[in-house]
This record gives C-alpha cells, sequence and structure tokens, in this order.
C-alpha cells in the first residue's frame, strides 16, 4: 500500500465554464419560477427518472423537480431540520428521506435552494411509477395543492427490453391522458413540430453526454463519473433537457473534458485535482448528499475515481444507444419513461454492471446502499454477488443515506471504504 | 533480536503481537484500551515483549538438566510474580497520583484531611493485597490494573465511608481515583523494568533456583530491536504509525485467522463494537466482507451492558448462560431494548441463566445474518475476537451454523483476540522483507 499523497488546494484555480454555465442555468430558472405568479407562467411537478421534459418545454411548462429540491437541501445542511418537521407531522422515520425533506421544505414556505420560493404546482405529473414512494409523495402534495395530477403506469422491464405492447401502452397514455391535460394547464394545443425541435436538442446533448461518460474508459479517467457526474447529469435529467442551454452546457462540457484528456489531467475533486489514479471503480447506488464533499473527499484521498456509476442513468440510460428519437415523438418518450436504470429487471442490472467493470478496466464494484431508496437497494447484496462471480473482481458494500445526515456514520463508512481499497490492493499484489 | 510488530487498537483493549523475521510469534501483549492512544499502543508492546522474554527465559532453561515440568513451573510462578511486582509498582505509582489529585482537587472536594488519612488507609489496605490477588489460582476481575485497583479502590472506599464518618464521601474519594488513574495509565514500563521485576519476582518464589536467576539475566540482557511495525482497528488513524503502516482491520483479521488456521475460508469477529463477516481465499486474502454498519447492536458492548445491568463481571456471564435449561427467546438486539426485555424477564420470574442464554443467542443470530450477507459460512470457519472466549457464545454460534450450513470445522483458538494483530505483525514482516529485499 503506497502512502496517498494529499493533493494541492485547487484554490487559485477559476471554474470551468460549464460549471458557471450550470449555475447560471439554474439561477435563472428558479428566477423564472419565482416569478411565475407575476409572469403567468404554469409550472409541473415531475420526478427525475424517465421524465417528460421536452413534452413539458414544448408546452411552455416549466419543470419542477422534487428529488432535485431535496438533494439541495440536503447539499446546504437544511435537510435535517426539514425531515424533523416532516416526521413531527406524522410522517414515520422509515418513510423515503427524499419526501421528508420534501415535505417539510413545503412547509417551510416552499424556499428553493436559490433563497427564493417554489411556485405551487399547476400540475403533478408521474411519468415512472417504478418508484411506489413517488406515487404516494404525489398523493400528499395533491392533497396539500389540490391541483390535478397525471399518473402514467409504467410498466417494468420484468424481461429486461421494451416490447411492442409497453410502447403502445405508455404512448397512449401520453397521447390520451397526458396531452389533454397539458393542454388544458398550459391553455394552448399540442404542437408536435415544437416538441420535435425539443427533442432533437435532447438527442445532441446525450451524444455529448455519452462522450463525456465514457471518457472514463481512459487512464487517468479525466472525470469522476460519481460524484463529479452528478453535475454533469444536472441539466440532463433536470429541467434542461431538450433546451437550446442544455446543448450548449454539454457541448462546452465536452470541449473541456477534451483538454483534460488531451493533457492526460486526473478529475478534480474537492481538494483539487487527482495527481494519481491509483483504484478504478464501478459505483452502483445514488451517493450521500448531506456530507457529499467529505464522502466525496474519502475516496479522494486514497486515489479511488469512479469510472461509471449507475447512479447517473437514474434519469435515463443513453450509453447503450438510447437517443431521443424526433421521428417518433411520442414513442421516444414512452422508451424513455420505462428506460430508466431503476425500471431495468436484476438481471439487466448485473449486465450493465458486469460490462461497466470490463469496459471502463475497472479494480472493483462498490454499493452504496441508501435506506431511503429501495428501487436501488432491493437486490443489490445479489447483484453485488453476481458481479463478483462473473467478473472475479473485488466487491465491496457501503450503507448510507440520501438526506437524513443521521444515517451518514462517517467513521464506519470510512472504515469499509479504507478495507475495501485495501482489499483490492491486496488482491492485486498477492500479498501486501 | 529484531522483531516486527502489530497493534490492534480496538475499542476496549489494544492487542499487540512481536514476531521474528520468519514471522514467528515471540510475544504477546494486551492492555485496556483508553483515551491516550499512544499510551495504550506503548503499553501493550511493552507487554509483548515481556511475553518475548519469558519465552526467552523458557528458551533458556533448556538443555540444563532440569526437568520439563519443573521448568515450566516455574516460569509459570515467575511470571505470577513479576504480575504482583508490577501491581506493586503500579500501587505505588497510584499513591503519587493521588497525593497530587488531592493537592489539586482536594480543596474543593472539601475535608482535605479527613481524604487524605482515608487514602492512606485505602492504600495500606491495598499494599497488602498483592500476594492473595496474584496467588496461583486466584480470580481476579480483571488483569487490567485500572479494573483491578479500580474494584479494590472502591470497596474499600465503600468501606471506609459506611462506617467511618458522614462528612467522607464516597465519591470525593472515587472522584480523586478517576483523575489519578489517568496518571497511571499514562505510563509506560521503562525497558530496565523487566529485569527489575523478574529478578524481585525469582526471589520471592518457594524455590530459588540459580539457573532461573541467570536465565533471566541472560534473557534480560538481549537487546530487542524494532524493525517494523503495522496498526489496525478502530483507533488506527490514531496509532503513532505513518499512513502507509496501517491496514483495515478486516484485511487483518482475514491474515491472523488464515495463519492460526490455514483452512479458514469464512472467519466471524465479533469486537467491542463491530461485528465483521469475511471471507477469504486459500491465500488469507479477503475475497469479500461485511460489517455492521447502521447500528452496534449484537455486539461485544451488548455483552457489557448486559453484565451490568445484572451485576455480573463480563466473564461470568457465559459460564452463567451454559448452565441454562430453557434459553428464552429475546427478540430485541437493540442493546438498550434487550436490557428492558431483560428486567421484564426476570420481573416474569424467568431464570436468570435462562435469559442470559437467549440473550446471547440473540447476537449470534444478528452475526448469522451478517455472515449470510458476506457469502455465507465456508469450511472452515473460524471464529475470532472478544466475544469468541465466550463459550455460550461457541455454543450458540455451533449450533446456528449447524442447523444452516450443516456440520463443518469451526476454529476457535484460545488466543482468537490477538487475530487482528497477529495479521498486521504479519504484514509488517513482509513489509520488512519488501524493504529488505529492495536495499
Amino acid at each position: 500500500m503506497s502512502v496517498s499523497t494529499k493533493n494541492p488546494p485547487l484554490a487559485a484555480t477559476a471554474k470551468d465554464d460549464s460549471q458557471v454555465r450550470q449555475k447560471q442555468m439554474i439561477a435563472a430558472h428558479y428566477a423564472r419560477l419565482a416569478r411565475a405568479s407575476e409572469s403567468g407562467e404554469k409550472n409541473v411537478y415531475t420526478f427525475v427518472p424517465g421524465n417528460l421534459t421536452e413534452l413539458l418545454r414544448s408546452f411552455d411548462l416549466l419543470p419542477v423537480l422534487p428529488e432535485i429540491n431535496a438533494l439541495q437541501s440536503g447539499m446546504r445542511g437544511k435537510s435535517a431540520e426539514y425531515i424533523a418537521l416532516a416526521e413531527k407531522l406524522g410522517h414515520s422515520e422509515d418513510v423515503c428521506t427524499y419526501v421528508k425533506c420534501d415535505i417539510g421544505m413545503l412547509k417551510s414556505g416552499n424556499v428553493g435552494p436559490t433563497g427564493e420560493r417554489l411556485p405551487s404546482p399547476d400540475l403533478l405529473l408521474l411519468s415512472y411509477t417504478g418508484c411506489f414512494t413517488f406515487m404516494k409523495w404525489f398523493e400528499l402534495l395533491k392533497q396539500e395543492y389540490q391541483c390535478p395530477v397525471v399518473m402514467l403506469h409504467v410498466p417494468y422491464q420484468a424481461e429486461g427490453r421494451i416490447t411492442d405492447s409497453m410502447r403502445a401502452y405508455v404512448t397512449a397514455q401520453i397521447r390520451q391522458k397526458l396531452i389533454p391535460a397539458l393542454e388544458q394547464v398550459a391553455g394552448r394545443k399540442y404542437d408536435e413540430d415544437r416538441l420535435k425541435e425539443c427533442l432533437a436538442r435532447s438527442a445532441q446533448a446525450e451524444e455529448d453526454l455519452v462522450w463525456v461518460l465514457q471518457s472514463a474508459k481512459n487512464r487517468p479517467s479525466p472525470i469522476d463519473a460519481w460524484f463529479g457526474a452528478v453535475y454533469y447529469v444536472g441539466p440532463i435529467f433536470s429541467a434542461f433537457r431538450g433546451t437550446p442551454e442544455a446543448v450548449e452546457y454539454y457541448r462546452a462540457l465536452r470541449v473541456e473534458i477534451q483538454e483534460r484528456l488531451t493533457k492526460k489531467l486526473g478529475p478534480v475533486t474537492p481538494d483539487g485535482m487527482m495527481t494519481e489514479e491509483k483504484y478504478r471503480l464501478v459505483i452502483e447506488g445514488p451517493p450521500n448528499w448531506t456530507s457529499f464533499r467529505e464522502f466525496w473527499r474519502m475516496f479522494a484521498e486514497e486515489g479511488a475515481v469512479a469510472v461509471a456509476s449507475t447512479y447517473t442513468k437514474v434519469g435515463g440510460m443513453y450509453d447503450f444507444g438510447f437517443r431521443h428519437d424526433p421521428e417518433r415523438p411520442l414513442e421516444t418518450m414512452a422508451e424513455y419513461c420505462m428506460g430508466c436504470y431503476t425500471n431495468l429487471d436484476l438481471s439487466t442490472r448485473v449486465g450493465i454492471l458486469t460490462r461497466y467493470m470490463q469496459e471502463y478496466e475497472a479494480d472493483g464494484l462498490l454499493v452504496n446502499s441508501v435506506k431511503s431508496c429501495n428501487s436501488f437497494s432491493a437486490g443489490q447484496l445479489a447483484m453485488l454477488r453476481e458481479v463478483e462471480s462473473r467478473t472475479g473482481r473485488p466487491v465491496g458494500f457501503i450503507e448510507s443515506d440520501l438526506v437524513d445526515p443521521r444515517y451518514f456514520s462517517a467513521s464506519n463508512i470510512k472504515n469499509r471504504l479504507e478495507s475495501f481499497l485495501q482489499m483490492i490492493a491486496q488482491k492485486r499484489g498477492g500479498a501486501a | 533480536m529484531q522483531y516486527c510488530v502489530g497493534i490492534d487498537l480496538g475499542s476496549t483493549t489494544t492487542k499487540a503481537i512481536v514476531v521474528d523475521e520468519q514471522g514467528k510469534v515471540l510475544g504477546r501483549g494486551i492492555t485496556n484500551s483508553r483515551s491516550n492512544y499512544d499510551a495504550a499502543c506503548a503499553v501493550a508492546v511493552s507487554e509483548a515483549l515481556h511475553d518475548a522474554r519469558f519465552a526467552q527465559i523458557a528458551g533458556e532453561l533448556e538443555g540444563r538438566g532440569i526437568d520439563a515440568d519443573r521448568r515450566a513451573a516455574w516460569v509459570l510462578d515467575l511470571e505470577r510474580g513479576f504480575r504482583e511486582q508490577q501491581y506493586r509498582a503500579q500501587l505505588a505509582h497510584l499513591d503519587g497520583a493521588l497525593q497530587r489529585a488531592l493537592r489539586e482537587h482536594g480543596r474543593e472536594r472539601g475535608h482535605e484531611a479527613e481524604l487524605e488519612t482515608a487514602l492512606a488507609t485505602i492504600l495500606a489496605r491495598m499494599a497488602a493485597e498483592p500476594r492473595e490477588l496474584f496467588a496461583a489460582g486466584a480470580n481476579r476481575k480483571s488483569d487490567f490494573f485500572r479494573d483491578l485497583a479500580g474494584s479494590r479502590y472502591t470497596e474499600h472506599a465503600g468501606m471506609l465511608t459506611r462506617v467511618k464518618s458522614e462528612t467522607l464521601s464516597f465519591d470525593a474519594l472515587v472522584g480523586l481515583f478517576d483523575k489519578a488513574i489517568l496518571d497511571v495509565e499514562a505510563k509506560v514500563a521503562a525497558r530496565s523494568d523487566f529485569a527489575e521485576h523478574a529478578q524481585r519476582a525469582a526471589h520471592e518464589l518457594l524455590e530459588r533456583s540459580r539457573e532461573l536467576e541467570q536465565a533471566i539475566e541472560r534473557a534480560a540482557a538481549v537487546p530487542m530491536e524494532e524493525v517494523s511495525s503495522v496498526g489496525t482497528g478502530y483507533g488506527r488513524a490514531r496509532l503513532p504509525f505513518p499512513r502507509s503502516r496501517i491496514r483495515s482491520e478486516i484485511l487483518c483479521h482475514g491474515l491472523g485467522a488464515h495463519v492460526m488456521f490455514p483452512g479458514t475460508r469464512t472467519v466471524l469477529d465479533i469486537g467491542g463494537q463491530d461485528t465483521k463477516a469475511i471471507q477469504i481465499d486459500a491465500a488469507g486474502i479477503v475475497t469479500s466482507f461485511q460489517m455492521n454498519d447502521r447500528c452496534a447492536a449484537g455486539c461485544g458492548r451488548y455483552l457489557g451492558y448486559i453484565a451490568d445491568e445484572m451485576n455480573l463481571g463480563l466473564h461470568e456471564l457465559g459460564p452463567m448462560a451454559c448452565k441454562s435449561t430453557r434459553a428464552v427467546r429475546i427478540n430485541s438486539t437493540c442493546t438498550v431494548f434487550a436490557g428492558a426485555e431483560l428486567r421484564e424477564r426476570l420481573s416474569l420470574g424467568e431464570r436468570r441463566e435462562d435469559i442470559l442464554a437467549g440473550l446471547h443467542r440473540a447476537i449470534i443470530l444478528r452475526a448469522m445474518s451478517l455472515l449470510s450477507r458476506s457469502g455465507g459460512v465456508r469450511s472452515e470457519f473460524t471464529f475470532t475476537g472478544g466475544v469468541a472466549r465466550n463459550l455460550a457464545a461457541v455454543g450458540a454460534l455451533r449450533k446456528l451454523v449447524h442447523e444452516n450450513y450443516g456440520e463443518m470445522t469451526i476454529n476457535i483458538s484460545p488466543e482468537s483476540i490477538y487475530t487482528g494483530a497477529l495479521g498486521a505483525a504479519l504484514f509488517a514482516c513482509r513489509e520488512w522483507s519488501h524493504r529488505e529485499l529492495a536495499a
């Protein structure tokens, strides 16, 4: 085991253009939401997995993503008080902490991550029913806001593929249920040409995102495909897919990563650039948000970089070829709804993880099992064993939570992580 | 003699093992963990070196025409006498530390003169006890000075405050001990202490022997040089080693178990605050592991808590549980809830033995879940950690392993508490050979 070298701080380094751009996009979006009551712009609350941002944008409706608000609250240190408030209102300790964080935020004035008040929803749109909690979550929000709700029933990919009838089933719901509801909320007719333009822009951004994520196949990887990549997937999974800003963002990001690749630079971590890549990991599961930087630092200090992760596919899977297809607008959206990572059966997920291990030349697979999310956690141990037996490479398991700080035990997590990394080193060296 | 050392700094105890360049164990040392991690490590290493010296003494006595049983008895008696001398030296140190504590804090507690007299009485009584405490076959509450001296001190303080005076406070006396003991625990034995204590012990043996005294002289004169060290355990980040010499407990327990029992494939370690289920390959390399994470229920501390609740010593729990005829089913592995369940069962008239048997089973059930998550139990199965010394826990484990996985070899070493330290020492040994090869 070699001595870990602390990376030099990056205080003097200016923020990358893509980071500045993303921050501006987010700020502008929340400012627009805050002004919605005056401007008369309508908004739709919806979730990240398999969302239909292009369709909303084609109606000039503004998306609001409650999970993103919850994770932002977690990162800003607000989630503990929000969760405590939700528990006080009767939501038990075992409920998903995203839900409680959102409810707590709502009851505290619904102030979003930029400090501005979020508007009440004009519509609640659930386009992914793989997570049962989402349904209950919107049920709670419906009681609160008394607004219309559209829930699409999205079939699970139990056999690892989308059949014609599954596609037709979801497409019909979009056409017959969702579009009329959106027309009513927006006060305008469905415009397929506008939708097609949005979808074409989505495909363009998706192409660049996939290129960025796959840059981790290089040694050293120029990106961290878990901690770092949660920023990269931000615009595409949230309110911006299908917009010109998203296209520009991903183009700029690609140029930046290309430059890092040319210079053979490692990823930028909270403490600066990683100077030596010692461990290449595939990560399954979401990160923890309440101690995000501390958690990342634990990896960075050991020279461990995520080269592929499944969380960055939580909105939708692009890396095995899916792109939004403007020529089949409703069908392509139906496929997107059904194609997000947690809607895939366990054997497909094992196949994906195994491919990642091989294609990204990873040293090991690490699972971060979060208490809140059974869509991710159910079956993870069995998947872990299967990947281990298929690849013969070390696997590790840590436990935390999304936004409840009570479930992030730093010393225990560090202990497990170090043990896992030393296990990789031991296996590599045969002894020491 | 050059040696490598492995230190396992656990939440309850700190263990050290010294090995020679071939990885052969020379000595083992253990002490209670304390707030001063450096001192805990130094004391554990010093104890391991003492142990190594006794092995050297035994070696020195060989081939001199002395009967093997007699030699063994000499060394055993010598060790016992040595511990007594150590205890006496620490008592003297405690005396000084108590006087300092009295000067610093006595006034605020009031009745300084009365406290001083009481301390003198307590210490005089304690000074008269070591022979009996360390007599052959004596049953000591603990071998750690803090526990042993602490229990004697509080007993004498209790007697004094009960009968002598209404103004002399038990709490004030215990408060002074709590301050003074930190000072005593921070002191690490000087190297010369070994020869001094051992010779004094030899002089006081019933059967005095010139051969033994010479063997002590020769053994004590062998220079000991530490060439490599590796640390592990919960406090490993605080160990006085560079980062590169620190290994995870998982790796150390895996390797330690492999060396103790080379056929080992699955290791279960139940320590003070964590339980580890580890799978290893034929070379002792870890292939997978699971640890308790969000909760420390079902670990060694659980038993400590139960012992306190029942006003028993930790080592008394196992034997009492073994007397059970019908184990009570205890569902809760939450330490605090188990305490509540324990009291309720007692009030319902259940036998203590049966309740204890149920509590031991509850711990092992939790460990079984961890084992299955790590990949199951494969033969040979090695059980390590402080709880492996508890016969009731071992009995419950054997039964549950048999029920769930069938017949298999289950290994438990009497030295199982040292498994992590042994692994660390062997990593130190490998590190040394790599360094030697590179040079």
